[in-house]
């Protein structure tokens, strides 16, 4: 197989005297759809955090594209191609629809400060492709009407789908999406699965996600990694997770195979 | 030789008193992390409070003595108590779940306005008052040391409250309650805590300390003014800081460290004109090297 | 701040900018019709929408609470005041708009350079840490100007010659206004504003946090430098105590007033303010009482600024 998009080797991470995540390897490969499923406090959204940028593992390392990514800041990792979504929506709130996406796309803007005083005939066809391909992205999730509102008065799941939209527009190769089924309604689920399904394809990226719903999980993840206690106790196909005794144990909470908690 | 122990001990005076204004603000932070400026202010009213009450109590206990001195601490601890608790209802309560940064803005407009309207002249006036002697003053010669009975009195003072302030905080359910509250509000609320007394205890508690702070600032200065509290209660954040804001024993040690360091600077020729920026430059290297301060505890953001 | 950028509405700002220097410069062809009293007054509100413009970059935009806006503007002063008193009586009257210029713009330049150095670390901490560490700076550089005999110490710098005229004061305003609407105004500028709602979200949308503030942190303090080099030369004398504290919160008091990031309402408050004491006069010695209680019931009562209105129009970032 190829290298892989993103591996995780070991990954640990410790606060204080607990330890979050622990000893976590996994490889994500270019274009995949990878599901990371868990009981609450599992330490899914803390990998999240490693693999971004926000918290350095204490042990072990993450490799991006064959690089390692240890001490890179969260704007530097975007800029190589990781791009998220929060589980607490984190949008920016006091600006239009249309500008979260636009903020996201100052990344690959080539003009800076000078451009954007001086407004030539270049900053303003720039400024114009800016917002066409931003809008392009909204529509692509039914926001392209609502792209002057104010993103903290849209509903709760239009302001799970923009966050969707403001990391696409960074041009991720790996996209983590976090818990993005959160509060929608199953239509809006179905909805949402087919367009994950479809911004893989079309942008050719890798999705991690993070969920809590099994229906989304088991119906469009390729593969699927099984975390308790900040460990890794599964990695398969959703039939095998679904099979997979450990799993039953840890959702179910069953006495078979209960081991110690690490260190929690 | 002799110069090194006399600054120390000129050091540990002035630091116990920032110590004790410190405290102060240390523990307002720690239950509603915010800073509030007024603090300084209500240092300055405890030594208006001892100013105007001397005269009264020195009718019954004639001053310079131990005796009157004690009772016009308390008093204007008390009176001082009063007025920050009724300053965090009026200013702070309402604004309890905006933005931090409104109630900074918040805090520095009663502070201003508190040192505003007593510079009116229908209040205190701006001009400087002197201090009455509440005690009777000795300096002690120890082989070339002076050391003067309120320095002593002062450091000893400090000692105490500080004792005092661990007993309530470790020892007693008031305590337990604004270290729960401390921890986290909305749990301690669960747990059937009333907020809303124990901020109002913490703020009561803080301002009683910086009332004392206030008097004994006064009893080392020339005299008083409605802004003489602006650069001790500086000095005395920049001690909460660097001991690690929200650590109690932190705001002792930070306002230790600050007095010393300052008396040491200001002794120092050609510093001594730079003793009002060494306290900044200081607060600067701390929050740029260790945020957290001394003995303070480094927090990780929840994402 | 919450207003869309619409690229078809910035295109004709360069025709604002430079119809407002116009302005400006005919106007004050006309200033000597003007009482003196009522020319010193409108030019100190043309300096103080320059500081609280600039501040507003930091504090509105960008969301940096700054409390060290006029420790910028001493640096800038001292600075342009300490090069004309020099270069001034060496020089032609003819050339004595460039000796301007050049303290105007060295004044801005080491106010930015200052800006930078304090700003770069200090940007890491947040919210009140940083108010405090604005502040610290604003005191130390008091306390340096206090100390150094070649700017006249603690008695002040006097004798400055009277370059700040009306067009010199609203032609800059007017560049001010225009650089930070423009840098706004832009797709790198939304960054500013990203920052300001969510650090932690920006970072993860490649926007770097440190880059963003510590642009607006060098901008405003350039512009904050500018506006200490006018009033050098419009006051033609500096003290240091004119730059303390009291009137970083000054400068505050308007940002908040007209309205966090919202440039319109920042200007009209700057005009309001620096009318406000005049307007007070008789009952001057209530005046700081008022003042500090506008401060205490505007953050109960409108924290979001008196000076905004319907976010529709947008014009406003």
């Amino acid at each position: 197989m190829s290298q892989p998009l993103l591996k995780l080797d070991h990954a640990t991470i410790r606060f204080g005297g607990l330890t979050a995540v622990s000893k976590f390897s996994l490889e994500v490969q270019p274009c995949e759809l990878i599901g990371l499923i868990g009981p609450n406090g599992a330490g899914k959204t803390t990998a999240f955090n490693m693999i971004t940028g926000v918290y350095q593992p204490t042990e072990g390392h993450i490799h991006l594209n064959g690089k390692s990514i240890a001490g890179v800041k969260p704007h530097a990792l975007t800029r190589e191609g990781i791009a998220r979504t929060f589980q607490n929506i984190r949008l920016f709130g006091s600006l239009s629809v249309l500008d979260n996406v636009r903020a996201a796309m100052q990344l690959h803007c080539k003009h800076g400060v000078r451009a954007a005083l001086w407004r030539g005939a270049n900053f303003r066809k720039l400024e114009g492709d800016v917002e066409s391909r931003a809008i392009e992205l909204l529509e692509i999730f039914k926001l392209g009407d609502l792209k002057d509102e104010e993103a903290k008065s849209l509903p709760y799941g239009d302001q799970r789908k923009l966050e969707i939209v403001r990391a696409l527009a960074t041009r991720p190769k790996l996209l983590l999406l976090d818990e993005p089924a959160a509060g929608m309604n199953p239509t809006e689920k179905e909805e949402l699965m087919h367009l994950i399904r479809f911004i893989k394809d079309k942008f050719q990226i890798a999705v991690m996600l993070v969920e809590h719903d099994m229906t989304v999980v088991m119906g469009i993840c390729e593969r699927i990694a099984v975390l308790e206690y900040g460990i890794k106790i599964a990695e398969g196909t959703p039939e095998q997770i679904q099979r997979d005794p450990k799993v039953i144990a840890a959702y179910l909470g069953t006495e078979t195979e209960k081991e110690e908690p690490a260190d929690a | 030789m002799d110069w090194l122990l006399q600054q120390l001990i000129n050091g540990l005076a002035l630091g116990s008193i920032y110590a004790l204004i410190a405290l102060g603000y240390t523990m307002v932070y720690g239950v509603l992390r915010f800073i509030n400026f007024a603090h300084a202010d209500v240092l300055m009213l405890g030594a208006y409070a001892a100013y105007f009450l001397a005269p009264a109590v020195g009718g019954i206990f004639p001053l310079p003595s131990f005796t009157g001195t004690l009772i016009i601490l308390l008093l204007s601890a008390m009176i001082c108590a009063g007025i920050g608790i009724l300053i965090e209802i009026l200013a702070y309560r309402p604004l309890r779940h905006r933005p931090r940064l409104t109630v900074l803005i918040t805090a520095i407009g009663v502070s201003l306005l508190i040192e505003f309207t007593c510079q009116h002249k229908a209040v205190f006036g701006a001009d400087t008052k002197p201090f009455p002697q509440l005690l009777p003053e000795h300096d002690f010669n120890l082989g070339g040391l002076v050391i003067s009975s309120n320095d002593l009195v002062v450091v000893v003072t400090t000692l105490l409250l500080l004792g005092i302030m661990w007993f309530i905080v470790q020892r007693t359910k008031m305590g337990t309650a604004m270290r729960a509250v401390s921890f986290n509000q909305q749990a301690a609320a669960l747990m059937g805590i009333n907020i809303n007394r124990i901020i109002s205890f913490t703020f009561g508690l803080g301002s009683a300390l910086a009332a004392v702070a206030g008097i004994l600032y006064a009893m080392k200065a020339p005299g008083i003014d409605p802004l003489m509290g602006v650069q001790p209660g500086l000095r005395a954040f920049i001690a909460a800081v660097l001991g690690g804001i929200g650590s109690l024993p932190g705001a002792a040690l930070g306002g230790l460290l600050l007095g010393l360091l300052e008396t040491f600077a200001g002794g120092i020729s050609g510093l001594s004109n730079y003793r009002d920026g060494i306290a900044f430059a200081i607060l600067i290297l701390i929050l740029l090297f260790k945020p957290a301060g001394l003995l303070g505890k480094a927090t990780i953001e929840k994402v | 701040m919450s207003s869309t950028l619409n690229p078809s509405s910035t295109v004709g700002a360069k025709r604002w900018l430079i119809a407002g220097i116009a302005l400006a410069v005919v106007v004050s062809m006309f200033s000597a019709q003007f009482n003196r009293y009522h020319l010193g007054i409108i030019i100190d509100i043309g300096i103080n929408i320059i500081l609280a413009v600039s501040l507003n970059l930091i504090n509105g935009h960008t969301g940096q609470f700054s409390l060290g806006h006029a420790g910028f503007m001493a640096v800038g002063g001292y600075t342009a005041a300490k090069i004309s008193l020099v270069a001034s009586p060496l020089l032609p009257p003819a050339l004595q708009p460039v000796i301007f210029l050049f303290a105007l713009l060295a004044g801005g330049g080491l106010a930015a350079l200052t800006g930078l150095g304090v700003g770069v670390p200090s940007l890491r901490l947040r919210g009140d840490y940083l108010a405090i560490v604005t502040l610290g700076f604003g005191e130390i550089i008091r306390v340096i100007v206090q100390n150094m005999e070649s700017v006249g110490a603690a008695s002040g710098l006097k004798g400055i010659p009277k370059f700040t005229t009306l067009g010199w004061t609203f032609s800059l305003a007017a560049v001010t206004i225009y650089f930070v609407t423009a840098l706004v105004n832009s797709t790198y500028g939304r960054g500013f504003i990203a920052v300001s709602d969510d650090e932690v979200a920006a970072s993860s949308m490649g926007i770097n946090p440190v880059r963003y503030k510590v642009t607006a942190f060098v901008t405003g303090a350039f512009f904050a430098g500018i506006a200490g080099g006018l009033y050098a030369h419009h006051k033609q004398f500096l003290s240091p105590t004119g730059f303390d504290f009291l009137k970083s919160i000054d400068i505050v008091v308007m940002v908040i007033l007209g309205g966090m990031g919202r440039t319109a309402g920042v200007v009209v408050a700057a005009i309001v303010l620096t009318l406000l004491p005049e307007v007070l006069r008789q009952f001057s010695e209530y005046r700081m009482i008022i003042y500090s209680l506008l401060i205490i019931v505007l953050m109960m009562a409108r924290p979001q600024g008196l000076f905004t209105w319907n976010r529709k129009k947008g014009g406003a970032a």
